[in-house]
């Protein structure tokens, strides 16, 4: 496969939405020559860094730009309605606000990037202390969902892929249908009123825990979380890694190995397998920014002390600086696993690998 | 939650004037789809649902801000469903909390639909300066999970049912201009365009007349995609608390409202938490049914 190839594929994989559209590359001089496919795919990997880091500038300074918007300004917020004119101008000369905008934008930015949210106008404490803690429950949450759904969606896609449009499949299909339509809170509750009310107490209701506590120090309490998280994105892999294997099954070279004797596991697991989860791959880092959103809700339902919990409490009680960091915070990691997905689509998928021509 | 279209297994090839995934002609689509199981049940129930919403207000035996009992009594015969976290007739507040949901996730997959089709055509039809432009602003959106843009914005100016509306058409608007400028592009370079374009048709005339209609069955499946992505996210606002406000009655916030007292009166959560579930499940099959006619993987279960 020619470079000329490798840079065609993927134009066409962002026109079709499976990859980020970059912008475009300019031309190679006449005479110069054309780098070998596997430098253009360092290249494209490059720029596509690039590209997250322009775009992280830009979210950033959305996320700065909103919060000047408003009436009423930090000094305000801790003064109060009562200030003297006198106390609020001293107030804003040393909270930096009497400088010019792009002044206290490189102050902020450079300070987030040190972390340095600046001080909660709710809590009076540093953002980043608040947060950090939260950063780290939110993270275990996922991180305990990602555990459960490879394996849950692996073994439910290559199942119901063998057995095809029997009943077990079809049956299947439709309860992870029903179950992907519904919003997170709906299945949080459903499961809260079947799981920890009066039929059975088995889990709690809530996920509170105390300042500084592990959430690993209460695994009870990380299940009915969990459990929605892990429901509402295991359908999506489930439907894709049955599709893809089934693609896979129907191969010619699947039916070359049926035609040699090779055993059906065998088949199943060493030839079918590992290419059918090509697709997936690129789809469990989409089903990761997709729970980076549904953490919000879960959070709140079960008052699970996460960065979700933090913007919501920030939002209702408008604690600018702390909007300012969890939505930053947020929209980064969605974009850092939009990246690796990219990166994961570009190395796994075959017509965009295969060697030098 | 899924709103991508698995692609389908066994989808025969496509003539030759359709879209890449259209198998069938516009003209039987919708009689098609209605011979598959889930649609009639998707539409069955979604008509139950809207009719909750709709004769609901008219029907119910108290007003939902009127206090009838103490905090959540059990079921009675002056409150069916028993009493809400103040007093107030569980059933009642449930027949008039239906219609917000509904007219804003309609509102909001429609202005979305609208909007990113005009953006997707400009940006399909312009020079590719103003398409990468274009394309520059959708990715700018995208890059905030919805909920998480939703929440920054309102933190900012303030809950207002509007407002949730247009936000949430605004995260609409870069999907769908993305599908309507590949399809856009790829009509573009079909026969009957190209001889419009030669004849010297205005540019928006063969927009309108030419381009629109072929894009017609692939979006009105994103049309349903869209309405379900509407009601999650409309419904997950107004139970985070950032929907319609209290005294007024609503799905998602009474479900809120009731949630600490789910142990001692159930029913008073489950009874919204149903009907939100029927509400997406309903718009999800209907969606789905017309998109497996059009992708013409129908047929291997028509009964």
């Amino acid at each position: 496969m020619s470079a000329e190839d490798l840079t065609a594929s993927i134009e066409t994989l962002e026109n079709e939405g499976v990859l980020h559209r970059l912008p475009p590359e300019p031309a190679p001089a006449p005479g110069e020559a054309v780098p070998k496919p596997s430098a253009r795919r360092h290249l494209w990997i490059v720029r596509r860094l690039a590209y997250t880091v322009v775009s992280l500038l830009v979210v950033s300074i959305l996320v700065f730009g909103a919060t000047q918007i408003l009436p009423g300004d930090a000094a305000n917020a801790i003064l109060g309605n009562q200030a003297t004119p006198k106390a609020l101008a001293q107030m804003r000369a040393q909270l930096g606000l009497d400088q010019p905008i792009t002044a206290q934008y490189l102050s902020w930015i450079t300070g987030a990037l040190h972390g340095d949210f600046g001080t909660s106008l709710t809590l009076n404490e540093p953002v980043s202390q608040v947060l950090a803690e939260k950063v780290r429950n939110s993270g275990v949450l996922l991180l305990l969902t990602v555990i459960v759904i490879v394996p849950v969606s692996v073994l439910l896609g290559v199942y119901t892929a063998v057995k095809r449009d029997k009943l077990f499949d079809t049956a299947t299909l439709s309860v992870l249908m029903v179950v992907s339509a519904l919003p997170e809170f709906v299945l949080g509750i459903f499961l809260v009123v079947i799981f920890s009310t009066g039929l059975m107490h088995l889990f709690p209701a809530t996920a509170l825990l105390a300042a500084d506590q592990n959430p690993l120090s209460t695994p009870n309490a990380l299940v009915l979380p969990v459990a929605v998280l892990v429901l509402v994105s295991v359908p999506y892999l489930t439907r894709l890694i049955r599709a893809s294997m089934i693609e896979v099954l129907d191969s010619d070279y699947v039916q070359n190995a049926r035609l040699k004797g090779i055993s059906e596991r065998r088949i199943l697991f060493r030839h079918a397998l590992p290419n059918a989860l090509v697709p997936p791959v690129q789809a469990l880092a989409e089903t990761l920014a997709y729970l980076v959103g549904g953490v919000v809700v879960v959070e709140y339902l079960f008052a699970y002390p996460g960065l979700g919990t933090a913007l919501t409490d920030a939002v209702s009680g408008r604690d600018l600086p702390m909007v300012q960091a969890s939505t930053l915070l947020l929209a980064t990691v969605y974009m850092v696993v939009n990246l690796l997905a990219d990166v994961a689509t570009v190395y796994l998928t075959p017509k965009l690998r295969t060697a030098t021509s | 939650m899924t709103q991508a279209e698995i692609t389908p297994d066994t989808a025969p090839l496509a003539e030759p004037d359709l879209l890449p995934g259209e198998t069938v002609r516009r003209s039987g689509v919708l009689r098609r789809a209605l011979r598959l199981r889930r649609t009639q049940i998707g539409l069955v129930m979604f008509v139950l649902v809207v009719g909750v919403a709709v004769v609901g207000p008219f029907v119910a035996p108290h007003s939902p801000t009127e206090f009838v009992g103490a905090p959540f009594d059990p079921p009675s015969s002056s409150a069916w469903l028993g009493t809400d976290s103040l007093g107030r007739d569980v059933l009642s507040r449930v027949l008039h909390g239906g219609w917000t949901v509904l007219w804003m996730s309609f509102s909001a997959a429609a202005l979305g639909l609208l909007v990113g089709i005009v953006i997707g055509m400009t940006a399909g039809f312009a020079r590719k300066a103003v398409d990468d432009t274009i394309m520059a602003g959708t990715d700018l959106v995208l890059a905030f999970p919805s909920i998480v843009l939703v929440l920054m914005v309102v933190s900012l100016l303030g809950t207002d049912l509007w407002l949730i509306v247009l936000l949430t058409a605004a995260s609409h608007a870069p999907r769908v201009a993305r599908l309507s400028r590949g399809l856009t592009m790829d009509l573009r370079g079909r026969s009957f365009v190209e001889a419009a374009e030669v004849l010297g048709v205005p540019r928006l005339k063969v927009l309108f007349s030419d381009i629109l209609p072929s894009m017609s069955l692939p979006l009105s499946v994103e049309f349903g995609l869209r309405l379900t992505w509407s009601v999650l996210l409309i419904a997950s606002l107004s139970f985070l608390g950032f929907g319609v406000q209290a005294p007024q009655s609503d799905w998602g916030l009474i479900i809120n409202e009731n949630r600490t007292g789910i142990s001692i009166s159930p029913l008073a959560v489950l009874a919204p938490a149903t009907l939100i579930a029927m509400l997406s499940i309903s718009v999800s099959l209907v969606s789905e049914g017309l998109g497996r006619t059009i992708a013409g993987t129908d047929r291997t279960e028509v009964q």
